[in-house]
Order: C-alpha cells, then sequence, then structure tokens
C-alpha cells in the first residue's frame, strides 16, 4: 500500500508542476510584448482562417483569438471593463451588434476607407460597428408541389393555404428574430402578430434544428416550404455528395419581396472596442475586413454577399442568382425591436 | 445508546460544543468561495427586472416547468432502470460476457449526450439512412407512415437516460459490490427467492448509492442545454437563455436560474434523507455470484448490452460512418493543440474538484455542525446550473476583482498585468469547480459513508489528529472513491461546453468547443471527427476506472485481507 502522507507530497508537487507548466507559456506571451491584434469572434467558419492569416500576411501582425458564443464574449468583454485584452469583437446578426453598442463597449471610429466603402445601412449611425457580410433569409419551396409565383412575399407563408407545409427552425433563433422585427417595423406590430400567427399555424411540425435541417425536410417531402439563409443552400449546391446534389435539384429558392421592399438580410460584423491594448492594429484589421480580398473571401468561402459594393465574388453558385433587391431598412432598428419579436413569437405560440 | 453517542461526540469535536476548529473553518471558507458565483446568480431575484417576468409567467413558463418536470421524471426512471438491474446483473449473478459487461456498461458516458443527439438525429430523421432505407424498402411516401420523432421530449428524456444511467450504474454496483454475503445469506434462510433477496435487501441496502447516482443524472437534466435545445423541447434551462439572450434581459435569467436551484435543493433534501440510518456495518464477506445458463444467461446478457448498444454502439457508428464518408473532415496539426488543451483542463480541474471535495465531505463528517453541513450542501448546487450561468455568475465579481488587482499593480509598480484570473485558464479551473464539485463530493461522501465510523473512533482515540486519521485511515480504504470521482469529474469537463465556450484564454480550443462550432454551423459530419476523439480520450480513464472497479470487486470476492 502507499504511504499516504507521502503520496499526498507527492500529488502537491504534481499540482504544482502542473500549474507552473500551464502558466508558463501565458507569462511568456505577456512578458515579450509582441506585435498582436487580439480578437474575440462569434464567427467559426474554418474558412475564416484565410483572413487571419491574409492580415498577418500584409501587416506582420499576428492575431490572437477567442472564438465563442456570441452572447457569451459579449457578457465577458463587459465584466473585463478597462483592462480587457479585447481589441476587436466580431459577431453575427445586427441585434447582438446593437445591444453591444448600446451597452458602450464599442468606440466610434472615424476611418475612412470604412464609411467609404461600406453601404450607410449596413452601419451603426455613429460608426461604432460595421457590417461585413450580409446574410439573405430566403424562401425554399420544392419546385414538383409549389410555384415560385405562390411564395414570392414573405406574407404568403401566412396564408392559411399553406397549412401544414412549413418547415422553419425556432422562433428565438435570431435569423428568425430579426425577419419577425422587419414584419414589425414594415407592417406594424399588430399585422406583424397576425403574420407570425399565421406562419405558426402553417407549420408542418414543431420547429427544431437548423436552417438546413428545414432544407432537406423539404427534400424528404415532410413539407414544401422551408425558411432558410441562403448560404446554406449554397453549401449544399457545391457539396459533393450525392444526397446533397439531389437536394438542390428537387429544392428551389425564392428571393422574397422582389415587387416590394427586398429581401430581408441580416449581417456579421464588428467594431473596435473602446478599451482596446491595440487600437491600431484593430483599425487596421476591420479596414483590413472591408478591403476587396477580405470581401471576396467571405462570397468564396462562406458563401456570404459582401457588403462594399462591386466586389468579385469568385463563387460561381452564388453569382448565379444574380442581383437581388435587399430590404435597405437600417439594420440597428431591427436589433431594437427584436426583443418585442421574441414576444410576439411566444404569444402566438410559435415555438 | 447515550454513553456511546456522548463518548462519540466527544471523538470527533475536540473543540468546546460550537466551535469549528480549523478544518471546520477553512472547508467553509472554501465552500464558501464555490458557492459565491451560485450568490451572484440569486442576487437577480433581488434586482428589479423589466416587464420579461410577467411575460414568461403568462406565455411560456408553465410548458417549460411542465417539460422540466416531466423531462426529469423520464430521465429518472429510465436511469435508475438500465442503472440498477444492469448492476444487480453483473454483480449478482456470472454469465458468458458478464466479465465485459461488467466494464463496457459505463461507455456512454464518454459519450456527451448532446453528440449522441446529433448522431440519432442524422440517423433517424426523415432525411436519415433509417427512415430512407424503410421508404425503399416498403416503397411508401413521406407521410404515409408513422415514425417517432427523436427530436421531443421523450427523444431528449431517452438520450439522457442513455448518456447517464453509467452514474447510477457506478453507484449501485459499488454498493452491491459492498454488502455482505452474511445479510444475503439470512435472507435466503428467510425464505426470500432471487427477486426477494433484490426487492427486499439488496435494493433497500444499496439505496444511498442508487439515489445519490439518480440525483446525478438529474442535476445533469436540468443543466442540460445542448441536447434540449437541439431537439427544440423548452424547458427551463432554454427559458433561461430565451430571457438572458432574446429578451436580453439578464436578470430575469438570473431570477429563473434561482428557481431552479429551488428544485435542486428540493432534490438534495430528498436524498439527503433517504441517507437517514444508512449506516455500513459488521465484516463484509464478499458475496459469490450465482452463475447462470441457458436462456437466463442470454437474457440477463441481452438486459446489459442493450444499454450499451443504445447509449454507446450505436451512436459511435453513426459518427464514425459519417466522418468516413466527410470528404472536407480534416485531421491535422490543429488536432493536436485541442487534444493537449482538453487533457490540461480536465486534468487540473479533476485534482482541483477531488481536494476540495475530501476537505469539504471529510469537515462534514468529523466537524458535526449544522454550519458545516449547510456550506457542503450550498457548494454543490452548482451542479444544475447552466454552465453559461455560472460563467455569468463568475465573470461579473471575478472581473471587478480582477481590475481591481490590474489597477492596483499599474499604480504601485507601474506594471500592466492584464487580468490575472479571467485572462488564463483559473477562472475556467473555477468554474468547473462550481459546476463539478458535485459529482466529486458525492462520490467522495458515500465512499466515506463506507467508512464505518468505529474506524474513526479507534484512530481518534489512539491519539490520531482529525488530519492525520484522514490520512492514515480513511484516503487508503476510500482510495477507490476517490479514483472514480476523479475519473468522473474528468470526463465531465472534458465534455463540458458552455463555460469552457464562454471562459476560455486566447487560441485555447478544446475538442467540445470544435465539435460544437462545426454543429452550429450545421455541419454535423464534420463534427463527427471531434466528437469521436472525444469519446476515444474519455475511454481511457472509463476503461481505468472500470478496471479499478472490477478489480476492487474481485479482490473482495477473493477474499478479505486486501484493501
Amino acid at each position: 500500500m502507499l504511504d499516504p502522507l507521502h503520496s499526498t507530497r507527492k500529488i502537491l508537487t504534481s499540482i504544482a508542476l502542473l500549474a507552473a507548466f500551464v502558466l508558463a507559456p501565458w507569462i511568456g506571451e505577456v512578458l515579450a510584448q509582441e506585435k498582436v491584434l487580439n480578437l474575440y469572434t462569434a464567427r467559426h467558419y474554418a474558412t475564416d482562417e484565410s483572413f487571419y492569416s491574409g492580415y498577418t500576411k500584409a501587416t506582420g501582425i499576428k492575431i490572437n483569438r477567442i472564438e465563442g458564443g456570441e452572447d457569451a464574449l459579449f457578457e465577458r468583454i463587459k465584466s473585463e471593463g478597462a483592462n480587457s485584452p479585447a481589441d476587436v469583437f466580431l459577431t453575427v446578426d445586427v441585434a447582438r451588434l446593437w445591444r453591444a453598442e448600446q451597452a458602450g463597449i464599442f468606440e466610434s471610429l472615424k476611418s475612412e476607407p470604412l464609411n467609404k466603402r461600406i453601404p450607410a445601412h449596413y452601419r451603426d449611425a455613429d460608426n461604432k460597428w460595421f457590417g461585413f457580410s450580409a446574410r439573405a433569409r430566403v424562401i425554399a419551396y420544392d419546385q414538383k408541389k409549389i410555384k415560385p409565383a405562390q411564395v414570392e412575399r414573405y406574407e404568403d407563408l401566412a396564408d392559411s393555404k399553406w397549412k401544414g407545409e412549413i418547415c422553419t427552425r425556432p422562433s428565438s433563433h435570431p435569423y428568425n428574430l430579426s425577419l419577425i422585427s422587419s414584419m414589425i417595423l414594415h407592417l406594424g406590430e399588430e399585422k406583424a402578430t397576425e403574420w407570425a400567427r399565421g406562419v405558426a399555424n402553417n407549420l408542418a411540425r414543431p420547429p427544431r434544428g437548423g436552417d438546413t435541417d428545414q432544407l432537406q425536410a423539404v427534400g424528404a417531402g415532410e413539407c414544401s416550404i422551408a425558411l432558410s439563409n441562403h448560404y446554406y443552400y449554397v453549401r449544399l449546391m457545391r457539396s459533393e455528395k450525392p444526397a446533397d446534389r439531389a437536394l438542390v435539384e428537387k429544392v428551389k429558392l425564392v428571393w422574397p419581396n422582389q415587387d416590394g421592399r427586398g429581401t430581408h438580410v441580416n449581417i456579421s460584423g464588428g467594431g473596435i472596442l473602446r478599451h482596446a491594448p491595440h487600437r491600431d492594429a484593430g483599425v487596421k484589421f476591420l479596414e483590413y475586413l472591408a478591403s476587396d480580398a477580405a470581401q471576396t473571401l467571405f462570397a468564396k468561402g462562406n458563401n456570404e454577399w459582401p457588403t462594399v459594393p462591386g466586389v468579385k465574388l469568385a463563387n460561381p453558385e452564388l453569382e448565379s442568382f444574380g442581383k437581388f433587391k435587399t430590404d435597405t431598412l437600417p439594420l440597428a432598428d431591427l436589433g431594437k425591436t427584436q426583443a418585442t419579436a421574441q414576444r410576439i413569437a411566444d404569444k402566438v405560440g410559435w415555438k | 445508546m447515550t454513553g456511546l453517542a456522548a463518548l462519540r461526540s466527544r471523538l470527533y469535536v475536540r473543540s468546546p460544543a460550537g466551535r469549528l476548529g480549523w478544518l471546520g473553518s477553512v472547508s467553509i471558507i472554501v465552500a464558501a468561495s464555490v458557492f459565491a458565483p451560485i450568490v451572484a446568480v440569486i442576487w437577480n431575484v433581488y434586482l428589479p427586472s423589466a416587464t420579461t417576468w410577467s411575460h414568461l409567467v403568462s406565455t411560456v413558463l408553465p410548458e417549460y416547468i411542465f417539460n422540466t418536470l416531466l423531462l426529469a421524471v423520464l430521465v429518472g426512471f429510465g436511469v435508475v432502470f438500465f442503472g440498477v438491474t444492469s448492476a444487480w446483473l453483473v454483480t449478482a449473478y456470472s454469465f458468458p460476457g458478464q466479465r465485459i459487461l461488467e466494464w463496457a456498461l459505463v461507455l456512454p458516458l464518454a459519450m456527451p449526450a448532446y453528440v449522441m443527439a446529433y448522431a440519432y438525429t442524422d440517423w433517424l430523421q426523415v432525411a436519415g439512412p433509417v427512415q430512407t432505407a424503410i421508404r425503399e424498402i416498403t416503397g411508401w411516401q413521406v407521410r404515409e407512415y408513422w415514425f417517432p420523432e427523436i427530436r421531443s421530449l421523450p427523444g431528449a428524456a431517452a438520450m439522457l437516460s442513455f448518456a447517464l444511467y453509467p452514474y447510477v450504474y457506478l453507484l449501485a454496483r459499488s454498493a452491491f459490490l459492498d454488502q455482505s454475503q452474511t445479510t444475503l445469506e439470512a435472507a435466503r434462510l428467510a425464505g426470500y427467492g432471487a427477486w426477494g433477496r433484490f426487492w427486499h435487501v439488496a435494493l433497500p441496502l444499496a439505496r444511498t448509492g442508487i439515489v445519490a447516482g439518480t440525483a446525478l443524472a438529474l442535476m445533469e437534466t436540468l443543466a442540460d442545454f445542448g441536447t434540449v435545445s437541439y431537439f427544440a423541447v423548452n424547458t427551463f434551462t432554454t427559458g433561461i437563455y430565451r430571457a438572458w439572450l432574446s429578451l436580453g434581459d439578464p436578470v430575469a435569467a438570473g431570477q429563473l436560474a434561482s428557481c431552479l436551484l429551488v428544485f435542486v435543493l428540493a432534490m438534495l433534501t430528498l436524498e439527503r434523507t433517504h441517507r437517514g440510518g444508512a449506516r455500513y456495518a459488521g465484516k463484509r464477506i464478499p458475496m459469490p455470484p450465482q452463475q447462470l445458463r441457458g436462456w437466463r444467461a442470454a437474457s440477463a446478457f441481452g438486459f446489459c448490452a442493450a444499454p450499451i448498444t443504445l447509449g454507446f454502439l450505436v451512436p459511435a457508428g453513426v459518427l464514425l460512418r459519417l466522418a468516413l464518408n466527410e470528404p472536407e473532415a480534416q485531421f491535422d496539426a490543429r488536432v493536436y493543440s485541442l487534444v493537449a488543451n482538453t487533457f490540461t483542463l480536465s486534468g487540473v480541474a479533476a485534482i482541483a474538484a477531488l481536494l476540495v471535495a475530501v476537505l469539504l465531505a471529510y469537515a462534514g463528517r468529523v466537524v458535526r455542525s449544522p454550519l458545516v453541513h449547510g456550506a457542503n450542501q450550498a457548494a454543490v448546487l452548482g451542479y444544475a446550473l447552466p454552465g453559461a450561468v455560472i460563467a455569468v455568475g463568475i465573470l461579473l465579481p471575478l472581473g471587478k476583482l480582477d481590475n481591481a488587482i490590474a489597477d492596483w499593480t499599474y499604480e504601485q509598480f507601474g506594471v500592466k498585468t492584464g487580468l490575472l484570473l479571467t485572462g488564463s485558464i483559473t477562472a475556467l479551473i473555477y468554474a468547473y469547480l462550481v459546476r463539478f464539485l458535485a459529482v466529486a463530493f458525492q462520490t467522495v461522501d458515500a465512499g466515506l459513508t463506507r467508512v464505518t465510523s468505529s474506524m474513526d473512533d479507534a484512530a481518534r482515540s489512539l491519539g490520531l489528529s482529525p488530519a492525520r486519521t484522514l490520512l492514515r485511515v480513511h484516503l487508503p480504504i476510500m482510495w477507490g472513491s476517490l479514483l472514480t470521482a476523479g475519473l468522473l469529474v474528468f470526463v465531465d469537463v472534458m465534455k463540458e461546453l458552455p463555460a469552457t465556450f464562454a471562459m476560455r484564454p486566447f487560441n485555447f480550443d478544446t475538442l467540445a468547443v470544435e465539435a460544437y462550432n462545426l454543429a452550429k454551423d450545421e455541419r454535423i459530419a464534420e463534427a463527427a471527427v471531434p466528437s469521436l476523439l472525444i469519446v476515444g480520450i474519455a475511454l481511457v480513464p472509463l476503461i481505468l476506472l472500470s478496471r479499478q472497479i472490477t478489480r476492487s470487486g474481485l479482490m473482495r470476492r477473493e477474499g478479505p485481507g486486501h484493501v
């Protein structure tokens, strides 16, 4: 049997060694003070690596990053306060950008390249955050059962003739909330509630899964109409798997409300933090994200639309959709309305 | 009797009544610091919230509560059914394959419930291989036949039962192994058959272990977010997230989290009262297993193999198939750093949790003070809190402390230290401690109760101090419980997601984070690779754990004389 006293000493020694081992590289980093950019990002796409390496190559600045949950990172920045190591915060969904701006974590940035390149409705009025890529909320349909003209507006989804035909993810997801918010802003709260009730009544099954699951459900015949962000569909178009190829043959997309206000888009974006220790590196990073090279990467790598107009897409599938009209509602307003949107969804029983 | 009790109380508490001694004081301070983030959450109850609360009550809260209770009841039945029956079969009987089943029954612990949910969904959904095969064979169309929906409340209950029954299995099994042959022999002589001995003797004697295991499983169920959110089953935890993230009201989220704690308190009280008079006494003569043959052996085998198949083989097979069919699945140098980070976090957290658990459990045993007991009960509450809620409870106070330290060192020495606690893995380890102390504590505490108090009396009357009694007497005897506790925490931390996600330092990703990121981006097939790695790594400590238990079981079977 082990002598317990002896083994306890051994355990304590190993703990001390382990602690030293864990802390050493970190202390080294603090002392080294090399040229770095500390990035908190809620984006987590494998292709984002190409931005980081592109930036490092262009500027010689190394990027430290934490990829995290959108809201958890935001809480973290708030709690870290004035000593936060973070320089730039990138996130998806404009409501989150709006909430971050409301909490006062962003600095208002006067950057000529950013202001010139990014259209006004894709950035904050005080230039506290900037949208770098856009995602369209589109309607997918089974082309054997549905004519595109039947679902060319979001409003059509509330028509009772689609009872039991619509698939969507849960209402609490930001992509749905921001769509509901846009309905509120365009139609008013009362009509938007009616619309949400109509959609909720038409659902083929209780909302579950992500957007890809909804597209697959249309493919399998469980429903004939689905709401999805466009890049999930493009990803299937670019897939080499036979099942995915078959799905895009069967399921097609409508860009809604082309004759009216345009298709609803949300963005991913970010801004420079008020307490950024490496402010200049951060500003350079944001400007880099708005550059032609990086903007193309958003399209090429992750099938998103660049927010800078006229940028090369280098993505034949994305290009195949052609130009479309987007809703130019100031995106910040969507953030303001989000809580109301969730209340409406809860009230009408859209789970 | 009263004389004995008086003697005992004199031996236990050296200091005059009402004083805690250093052991009690240290234990209370440690327990309080584990409890502090929970207080930070409860604090929200006293803050005014917007109209969120009344909105939730009038719309979705009743459904959340109903779902949570139903889920807890279903999972409770599930884990007890799988855990207790299999534990009894492999300890009381011997049949072909029993030796393998004995350790294989813990394998589902390697599979995070959310990973299991990804796998089953892919397998059983309408476009998945099972339903496609059914359609091809029968020629039916999609809406022409009924198929159970996996993404539903019963589905979530099934996932959680498969993933969590090993807690009950482990604790029930060691309780059965500890039972003495004499007791069961006496029952046999009293005319009880095989079922009678199980129902009336073995089961009541193993109650402490079974209830403790079930309590762990249920707390894990209440805290689960990954599985229920993937299945879109709205539970109390969903409500917390919805209040915080969609309605932008962290105060209401904290208030909901506090309600969740009331559930937990009720459960812990139940567990405590159940433990009541359970004391182990007498010489343990191990119970020789009874040989089964023919259909009895086959059905015993089937009974034990079912949870392993459902909780491990099927999901692992589905993931493997996904990973092999995925052209984009990557296995590059990045994987090594993911594995190394995962190991570091889990190892450090396991050791920390073990040290704290031993301190608290032993103080609770030696210092018979309601204050110490209360502090211990409070310290384990974090197990039922969703990781993200704990993260917020920690980040807020620790962030303030961190900033104060950084400002102070800057003023005093002109050195910018940055954030020492929240910027390193220290804060994260702290979060794991808050979240998983219950796992270590329950196991260590249950192990301690099995050391008869007469041993303490003997050691103390021979003049050993409480600390030396712990080192010389308790720890060697409960070595097995310690190992179990450490390994359970190791595996739990490996699978933990929300707190890791929120609090890890720069450039510090783990396997769980990677799997979640890919799954969240709806790349289930690519998520299969890190998921399989989690399972593969978790298997190592689990097999160690199983072997350890089997070996101690064998020793006991082969006769006394070994410890």
